[in-house]
């Protein structure tokens, strides 16, 4: 490792110190005892027990979660027949259309995606509420979701497929028996997406939701806007510790299932 | 039973993405009005064929000689493009030496350095601005601590200004930059540096005619990652700019929710759009001549 020199590591240190030193002092600061965000005044969890008293905070959360839930699971369902079209479906017609619709939307502004929703929601008389931010969400969401999973299902020996359907397999069980357990560690991961994606969602949300379905990320932009508040680094410090925990364990758990894989084709291999 | 797995998602992007931006398209060509919805002219479908036609006729290109006329929507188009540009050109030079730092880092360490690259893209994106704000404050944690050092004496003003839509830019983007590159350092092979030393060049010379070309590819790719999405940005200049700070995105924002003029807002959108479309397709040839490269 002769290369690793002062200059690497100083540059990794600042570097990890500028992504995260913000972060940490938003954590640190959610336990000040002060009103004053700025000014230290000892240790507090007061602004946790307040952010839990707050009935508007809640209903926030409450619809963001619902919201996430649904609009994930639509769009890893359809991400992922999305996905198997565009890699194992051939030809058939409309298919650069069809490809088109599934990159654009990853590119598009968020601006732009969510004022063409609203204008459609008011054009066909939809009222706005959970039910059309789980649509807009499910929509960008699912062509995340589709890559993720294309990029697992371009790198899997697609003979596996074709020796089940030889073996008397029906299609659809081929897919559910040798397709999905192969590519499920990509569907999990594009479900975490489109959820993680629709908790964050500020822009897409404030066009297509109605006055009784406030999300969370809504209602902290509003707070943030008048300055900046002791209750809001209550939340984002909660916020920040569950993504923590979900990443961290959700990398070792599937370091510890790659392993295992491995150990067990090595076994398979000798067994033969 | 195929046809059926392709109609689902098909029909479900063909109404929810491709109609709702003709409808905006076809809105940016009607006049504002007062009533609701606030736009004309509007056609039902049972008024008939004659009633098409003279709905036809009212559409105009109006908004978009609108927007060519009011120097408020050059100016946000054209400063979105510089801010772009520049918080672009600073996330590389920030994202590039920890990308390089990583490539060369112990092998063992690096899936713990990914993770904690990627963590932040997970962590939410409101927030990570955000905590920007009590940092970039009159009393805030920076000039804390700056005067408490002796640096200086009177707070810097750096909150809604410019420096901070930069520094938010960078912050938030920097893991779209990292990642590519690193990606593109990683598989460089060492004996070439090695032989470009052995063969007379300094580490300099070495880094600039070997590790830097050929890391270009990633360089490119994590460039337009970030001035893609930089340019329509709309939480980063509302929270962290000023009312000087003039994007597309808080443009089209306003002109939507404040002044309710829909018309002009999908025109923005439009022209929006368009200016994308070159940045995205020559994004889209650079990953094809990646793909081809590779395989």
């Amino acid at each position: 490792m002769k290369r690793f020199s002062w200059f690497n590591a100083t540059s990794l240190t600042l570097g990890f110190a500028f992504l995260y030193l913000p972060m940490i002092i938003l954590v640190v600061y959610s336990f000040n005892a002060s009103k004053l965000v700025t000014v230290w005044a000892g240790f507090s969890t007061k602004w946790y027990g307040e952010l839990l008293q707050n009935e508007a905070f809640l209903d926030a959360a409450w619809v963001t979660i619902r919201v996430a839930v649904f609009s994930s699971t639509i769009a890893t369902i359809l991400g992922t027949m999305a996905a198997y079209i565009l890699v194992r479906g051939g030809r058939f017609m409309g298919r650069t259309l069809f490809s088109g619709m599934i990159y654009a939307p990853l590119v598009m502004p968020e601006v732009i995606t969510g004022l063409s929703l609203l204008l459609l929601f008011i054009g066909i008389g939809l009222d706005r509420g959970v039910f059309t931010i789980v649509l807009a969400h499910a929509t960008f969401s699912m062509c995340y979701v589709s890559v993720v999973v294309s990029s697992r299902l371009v790198s899997f020996d697609k003979s596996l497929e074709e020796a089940a359907l030889d073996l008397g397999c029906t299609a659809w069980q081929a897919f559910r028996l040798v397709t999905l357990p192969i590519i499920a560690p990509a569907v999990i991961s594009g479900w975490l997406l489109a959820f993680t994606l629709s908790l964050d969602d500020l822009v897409i949300a404030s066009f297509t939701s109605g006055p009784s379905s406030t999300t969370l990320p809504i209602k902290i932009f509003s707070a943030v806007r008048l300055g900046v508040s002791p209750e809001i680094n209550a939340l984002s410090t909660i916020m920040i510790g569950i993504v923590t925990i979900g990443v961290v364990s959700f990398s070792i758990m599937s370091k510890r299932n790659a392993v295992r894989r491995e150990r067990e084709e090595r076994a398979a291999i000798h067994a033969t | 039973m195929k046809r059926l797995l392709i109609a689902v998602p098909y029909f479900w992007l063909l109404a929810l993405f491709l109609v709702p931006f003709l409808i905006v398209f076809k809105i940016s060509l009607s006049d504002v009005a007062l009533a609701r919805p606030p736009y004309f002219p509007q056609w039902q479908f049972e008024e008939g064929w004659s009633a098409l036609t003279d709905y036809l006729r009212a559409l105009d290109f109006e908004n978009f000689w609108f927007l060519s006329t009011d120097d408020l929507y050059w100016k946000a188009y054209l400063s979105s493009l510089r801010i772009a540009v520049v918080a672009t050109f600073f996330t590389l030079l920030v994202g590039f030496p920890i990308a390089y730092g990583m490539a060369r880092a112990p092998l063992e360490w690096r899936p713990t350095l990914m993770m904690l690259v990627i963590l932040p893209f997970w962590t939410s994106f409101l927030i990570r601005v955000y905590a920007w704000i009590g940092i970039l404050s009159g009393e805030g944690y920076l000039n804390q601590f700056l005067m408490w050092l002796g640096v200086i004496q009177d707070p810097l003003i750096i909150l809604n200004t410019n420096v901070a839509v930069y520094i938010g830019i960078v912050y938030t983007y920097l893991p779209f930059m990292i990642l590519p590159i690193y990606s593109a350092l990683e598989k460089l092979d060492e004996s070439l540096l090695e032989a470009a030393e052995d063969l007379g060049c300094s580490r300099f010379t070495a880094f600039w005619l070997v590790t830097f070309p050929l890391s270009k590819q990633g360089i490119i790719a994590g460039c337009f990652l970030v001035f893609i999405p930089t340019i329509g940005e709309f939480v980063i200049p509302s929270l962290l700019g000023g009312s000087s700070t003039l994007m597309i995105g808080k443009v089209l924002w306003e002109e939507f929710f404040n002044n309710r003029d829909w018309p002009v807002a999908s025109a923005v959108a439009v022209v929006l759009l368009l200016i994308l479309i070159i940045p995205i397709i020559l994004f889209q040839r650079n990953e094809q001549k990646n793909r081809e490269a590779e395989g």
